[in-house]
């Protein structure tokens, strides 16, 4: 059993949570990610690793809730215990596998959208505690939903949030940021890690490739039991089949076929909706609504 | 009861038509009568044949002769000595190539039921509450067992019973491996056999700790260096499922038979009340010819699907046993023979709408001995499927070989390991199973979990 030691609500139907799992603790590293499943019946959830402590040996975790599985998750409190997390899975960050002195060379800007901020933190922080500056783009609709913003300012070289409505920081998304930063103050840039959803790293690295920056992204597909058993989670990278599980999470950003990605990450969509509808109101829709089956 | 030496008393199955509905056991087993009497054709040869037929070599007609003196306790220890999942193997050996293959009785008539007789004593051992005997005292050794699958269980039983202190360390949140998360319920009821199993395992002592992916979580070295173990023992099964590399493989409705199983098996997605989907499909296609192909196959039925199999041979060269293939025509599986797919189509929104196949003939034999199947040409035709399954096999996972220092691997990727004893290119570790053989049996995964446990023991004794 893995117990919860902290519970805080972040914005936007994203919470934050301190679970006390030593073995994780003592050997992930930034990039990875944790499987949990809350109890006997629950889904096996792909979760974010945003933290870590080895000494006292907790993992902090951040979701978004979107189905029953996060739905459940979100139940538990302080105190309670999800009955199942594992990890560390998924190979660590690229960059951070890379020398430090290499790393100084380079000038990185990392792009978080939503959610994703939560990965990109530690990478940071890492980066921070190695001595090399980057720059970080938090991009988010509007300024009530954004996550994780004062203690990315503090790892952070500089930090540009940015708004859609322009209600916080930079009006517009992350990829007119991009473009602000590199077209209008004159920033270079030899590296962009971007994690979020698919959508917003899809543009950026379609961005990114027309700048000529090499580009990585994290990849969340849907996935089993995460080392590399089921093949739920394979992906199209330039002509390769890769599994986000065992070869990812991150990928060259410019080889992901992420059109093909996004179908696959809707494939449960019908079943998800009819289950969160069982979930929150009971045996009330038997299909023939026309969106489902 | 009346018995014929030459015939084999039939056992009960549940009716065809009933059981492609439910997930209930398709063999219902022997009663007590029906098992003293197969019993009775045992010849109890000198020299038995059927011995040599088993991987573990159980003493057959040492415990059939308990049997037919209704002596189920003595028949379950006699078993123990050299099995530690007896209601498992007696599902799901392939018993007809292997023990019962040697059988004398075989000659004339059908072999004893070996199998059935083995399921009978491990059932009713379990319904009256017997346990198999533990160790009298530890011997301060400790060994770590990477797997709780068939080689990991009987390899940490085998250790345990000579003393040994065992942890299992499992990856998935629930012990037994393929038990668990590939072989169906209706082949292999899971409470009332797998876990019963497993809780016979960890009473003898041993431990087990899920969710930890070694190679990740910690790593073989660490085991050794840190953790105090003595010897570490690989049984970590397969790995990643096999794909063909024909157009539109990764549409959605396309499965690995490993995820469609373990969706259904481990995770129970077909109950009301667990949160994981599954997509049941209306016609499915499952490509494959093998036991895990019928497995898949099966469930899809049993989940309401019209079932096709399709295999590029013909339905001699079928890998799956002889039982499964025939259990599976009963229910109503369509078996596509010397078809092979070449691509699938999709609509816009990338779920799978048909898939392209090709006919095939048999030229001559190839390095497997089987005749090599060749395409016709111009002969492609499309199959109207929402799901395809792909069974295929799987390739060696690299979490442990590639986190060991010094485990070496052959060019097929599994670990090398001796046959004999397990040992590795490494010190102090040891390996087995399907990590070492690639994708085989239950009962040979137990063998080599059998030898390793031998193994180690010899080395740590030194």
């Amino acid at each position: 059993m893995f117990k919860i030691l902290k519970k805080e609500y972040l914005a936007n139907n994203i919470w934050l949570m301190d679970i006390e799992a030593p073995r994780v603790a003592k050997s992930c590293k930034p990039g990875q990610f944790v499987i949990v499943k809350a109890d006997e019946r629950g889904e096996r959830i792909p979760l974010t690793i945003c933290d870590y402590d080895r000494e006292k040996g907790i993992v902090t975790i951040v979701f978004q809730v979107v189905g029953v599985g996060t739905q459940e998750l979100q139940k538990y409190e302080v105190g309670d215990s999800y009955m199942d997390f594992v990890g560390p899975l998924g190979n660590a960050s690229e960059l951070i596998e890379m020398p430090v002195e290499e790393l100084k060379k380079e000038h990185i800007l990392f792009v978080c959208g939503g959610v994703g901020t939560a990965p990109v933190y530690p990478q940071v922080k890492w980066m921070k505690e190695h001595g090399i500056g980057v720059d970080v783009i938090i991009g988010a609709r509007t300024k009530d939903i954004m996550i994780l913003e004062n203690e990315m300012r503090e790892v952070a070289e500089n930090l540009y949030v940015a708004t859609d409505d322009g209600s916080y920081g930079f009006k517009g998304n992350g990829c007119d940021q991009i473009n602000d930063l590199v077209g209008n103050q004159g920033k270079t840039y030899t590296r962009v890690v971007a994690i979020g959803p698919m959508i917003m790293m899809k543009f950026v690295a379609k961005l990114t490739k027309e700048l000529g920056i090499p580009t990585i992204v994290s990849m969340n597909p849907i996935m089993v039991d995460g080392t590399g058993m089921c093949g739920a989670c394979r992906l199209q990278v330039g002509d390769e089949v890769k599994f986000a599980c065992v070869d990812g999470p991150e990928f060259d950003g410019h080889l992901v076929d992420f059109d093909q990605a996004m179908k696959r990450q809707a494939m449960y969509k019908s079943e998800e909706g009819l289950a969160k509808l069982r979930y929150e109101e009971g045996e009330t829709h038997h299909g023939g609504c026309g969106n489902c089956d | 009861m009346e018995v014929d030496v030459l015939k084999r008393i039939p056992v009960r199955e549940q009716d065809p038509k009933v059981r492609a509905t439910n997930f209930e056991e398709v063999c219902l087993g022997y009663n007590k009568e029906e098992a003293e009497a197969e019993a009775t054709r045992c010849l109890q040869c000198k020299n038995p044949q059927c011995v040599k037929g088993c991987p573990v070599n159980i003493d057959i007609p040492g415990f059939i002769k308990e049997v037919g003196e209704g002596n189920v306790e003595g028949a379950y220890h006699v078993i123990g000595k050299y099995s530690a999942l007896p209601a498992v193997c007696g599902r799901v050996c392939p018993q007809e190539s292997q023990c019962e293959a040697k059988c004398i009785r075989g000659i004339k008539g059908d072999p004893v039921s070996i199998g059935k007789l083995e399921r009978y004593v491990a059932d009713t051992a379990r319904e009256m509450g017997i346990k198999p005997e533990k160790a009298e005292s530890l011997n301060g050794k400790k060994v770590a067992v990477i797997g709780s699958g068939p080689a990991g269980l009987t390899c940490a039983g085998d250790l345990a019973k000579l003393g040994y202190e065992v942890t299992i360390f499992e990856a998935l949140h629930k012990a037994g491996g393929v038990l668990s998360y590939g072989i169906p319920e209706f082949r292999l009821p899971k409470t009332r056999v797998v876990d019963a199993e497993i809780e016979n395992v960890k009473s003898l002592g041993v431990k087990i700790e899920t969710n930890v992916v070694i190679g990740k979580s910690t790593t073989v070295d660490e085991l050794l260096n840190e953790e105090g173990f003595d010897a570490v023992f690989i049984g970590s099964g397969a790995g990643l499922p096999r794909f063909m590399g024909i157009p539109g493989e990764n549409a959605n409705g396309v499965f690995s038979a490993n995820e469609y199983l373990t969706r259904s098996n481990l995770m129970k997605a077909s109950c009301e009340d667990y949160d994981t989907p599954i997509i049941a499909g209306k016609k499915v296609a499952v490509v494959g010819g093998g036991n895990v192909a019928m497995d898949a196959a099966r469930t899809a039925l049993r989940l309401g699907a019209e079932v096709h199999i399709v295999y590029r041979r013909s339905e001699e060269e079928l890998p799956a046993r002889v039982e499964e293939v025939h259990h599976a025509k009963e229910e109503g599986i369509i078996f596509d023979l010397l078809t092979n797919p070449t691509q699938i189509f999709t609509d816009d929104a990338g779920n799978v709408t048909g898939m392209e196949c090709i006919r095939m003939e048999l030229g001559e034999p190839d390095e497997s001995g089987r005749r090599r199947p060749v395409e016709v040409k111009g002969s492609e035709f499309t199959i109207a499927v929402d799901t395809v399954i792909m069974s295929l096999g799987t390739s060696p996972n690299p979490l442990i070989s590639s986190t060991t220092e010094g485990l070496d691997i052959n060019k097929r990727k599994c670990i090398v390991a001796e046959e004999t004893n397990g040992q590795t290119s490494k010190a102090k570790v040891y390996a087995g199973g399907d990590a070492v053989t690639g994708a085989a049996t239950v009962i040979l995964a137990m063998g080599a979990g059998k030898a390793a446990a031998k193994g180690i023991d010899e080395f740590l004794r030194k």
